[in-house]
């Protein structure tokens, strides 16, 4: 055995486990409900898959033979409680399941959406959906959600519990329960997609999780046409991902937004965006995510008209804390607040925000920093960013953070 | 899968039995329901409880009883009745459970049934 063909095999065995863990997870839960138990198998199934491939060699689809192992760890599993329950109810309870290759468009989708099934904690719903079928571990999501690690494990837990013993349905809701549904699954989709778009060391692929997050929100469009929130989502995504190109220079540096290169912008990705906004006001409907679709719409507009549109950006923001409570929104709003010319009134919008919730947050110290400066104090602007700098982990962007803190002197 | 619908009701839904201008049209609600499970095929078993003012509660403590008249707490919301239901999933003992009158006035909580305990 070769150090060389050893490597290829963890590699195939990492790469399916990235790329294909939630559809794999969502695969193996609808047969039994049970997403604890299908993590088990699926982990068990990626460790014989490290001893059994360098030997016999990469199967030519790994996860097929990934899902075929963890199927057979499931049976033993469950056999084994059916021998210990008398057998019966799991046996009903597995011939009520819908065929699992039914008409749904992704298995994903419809883990996504018994996630968010009301009868679940609401506060474990995103989470959950982050963690069984983004594939994103506890850690990060609590880091996400800004709460404690333990906090965020228990509830996970407790949430797949109840998946597995309160007998929810494992099948798509109906038109009207989708749209009940539909909040938790954007919001999952959407922090999964800022967790792939904070990592900027990483390469991005279709693998990757804002790749994940834009094929995921695609199906849902699909999906629900008439919904304009889907829209907005994937609207917003588009616009982000457009200018994913030009955040850093030639020389891998952080370009902040106010200074792109408008023309590394993707064209087509800002004119799809666009038609999807329009398309989603038609239904009349506003929302969340429409909004901060409209949001970038607005920062898009800058090499058009040569400037940036304050006053649409403020009536927008306005409009946007009255929809979420998204810390995000709050800061972008003291932003646009202060460059619209009253910075005071932006440190106030800052320093009202929960200080438990912003400790830790950077974009908060990097935004207070911001708005420090334009108010002309120097000290709470430097205090800032050596605060924000302490919390940034990418090694680009702090550079860039650090060349700012030395331009203040 | 097997789920206990626990109806609680107001006191005001437990006047409504006896009250001559409501009882009509409380019972017609309750046997409305019932039937419907019934011609479901989805009811086990199941019973409507007299009020809690009929209620005694006992507790065992250092070996001796001690019974008291009333129910176990004093809520708004008391039980009324119950029905252990057949049906493939929580959200079908939901939609059950949706068309009790009490959903309307008070509340009905779904349980899933404990499965037989290991034997041996």
């Amino acid at each position: 055995m070769s150090v060389g063909r050893d490597q290829t095999t963890d590699r195939a065995a990492e790469q399916a486990a990235r790329s294909s863990y939630g559809k794999l997870i969502a695969i193996l839960a609808a047969q039994g409900r049970d997403i604890a138990a299908a993590e088990d198998a699926l982990s068990d199934a990626l460790v014989s898959a490290l001893t059994v491939w360098p030997a016999r060699g990469v199967p030519k689809n790994p996860e097929g033979w990934l899902v075929t192992a963890a199927r057979n760890r499931l049976k033993n599993a469950a056999r084994a409680a059916a021998v210990r329950r008398g057998g019966v109810p799991e046996l009903q309870r597995r011939l009520a399941l819908p065929d699992p290759d039914g008409h749904i468009p992704d298995q994903r989708l419809r883990l996504m959406f018994v996630c968010a099934h009301p009868a679940i904690d609401p506060a474990a719903r995103t989470p959950l959906i982050l963690q069984t079928v983004l594939g994103l571990d506890a850690g990060r999501i609590a880091r996400a959600f800004l709460v404690d690690a333990a906090a965020m494990s228990q509830r996970l837990v407790r949430a797949k519990q109840r998946i597995r013993d309160a007998g929810l349905r494992f099948a798509l809701p109906g038109p009207d329960d989708m749209t009940d549904r539909l909040g938790a699954v954007l919001d999952a989709i959407y922090a999964a997609f800022g967790q792939g778009w904070d990592d900027l060391e990483r390469l991005e692929t279709d693998a990757s999780l804002t790749g994940e997050a834009i094929w995921l929100a695609r199906l849902i469009v699909a999906l629900l046409p008439a919904e304009p929130e889907p829209k907005g989502l994937l609207a917003l995504m588009l616009y982000c991902s457009a200018r994913r190109r030009a955040r850093r220079d030639g020389t891998g540096r952080f370009v902040p937004l106010a200074e792109q290169d408008a023309r590394l912008w993707d064209r087509t990705m800002i004119i799809e965006a666009e038609g999807l906004l329009t398309g989603a006001a038609q239904a009349g409907q506003f929302g969340r995510y429409q909004c901060e679709a409209a949001i970038q719409s607005v920062h898009v507009q800058r090499p058009i008209t040569g400037r940036i549109n304050l006053a649409a950006l403020r009536v927008l923001y306005d409009l946007l804390v009255q929809q979420t409570d998204a810390l995000g929104a709050r800061i972008g709003r003291a932003v646009v607040i202060a460059e619209a010319g009253d910075p005071d009134a932006g440190l106030v919008a800052l320093d009202a925000l929960p200080g438990d919730r912003i400790a830790g947050h950077q974009p908060w110290w990097v935004a207070r920093a911001h708005v420090a400066a334009l108010a002309g104090r120097g000290d709470e602007a430097r205090d800032g960013l050596d605060r924000a700098i302490a919390l940034t982990e990418d090694t680009a962007l702090r550079v860039h953070l650090k060349e700012r803190r030395d331009a203040l002197g | 899968m097997q789920f206990m619908l626990i109806l609680n009701e107001t006191p005001e839904d437990f006047a409504r039995r006896a009250d001559p201008a409501e009882a009509e049209a409380y019972w017609g609600g309750w046997n409305a329901f019932i039937g419907a499970m019934a011609q479901a095929g989805v009811i086990v078993k199941g019973d409507g409880l007299q009020g809690p003012a009929m209620a005694t509660t006992l507790r065992v403590r250092d070996g001796k009883r001690r019974v008291e008249d009333g129910p176990f707490a004093d809520t708004k919301e008391q039980l009324g009745g119950y029905f252990v239901i057949e049906v493939p999933d929580l959200d079908a003992a939901l939609d059950w459970a949706a068309k009790a009158p009490s959903a309307l006035t008070a509340s009905v909580e779904v349980r899933p049934i404990l499965p037989m305990p290991p034997q041996g």
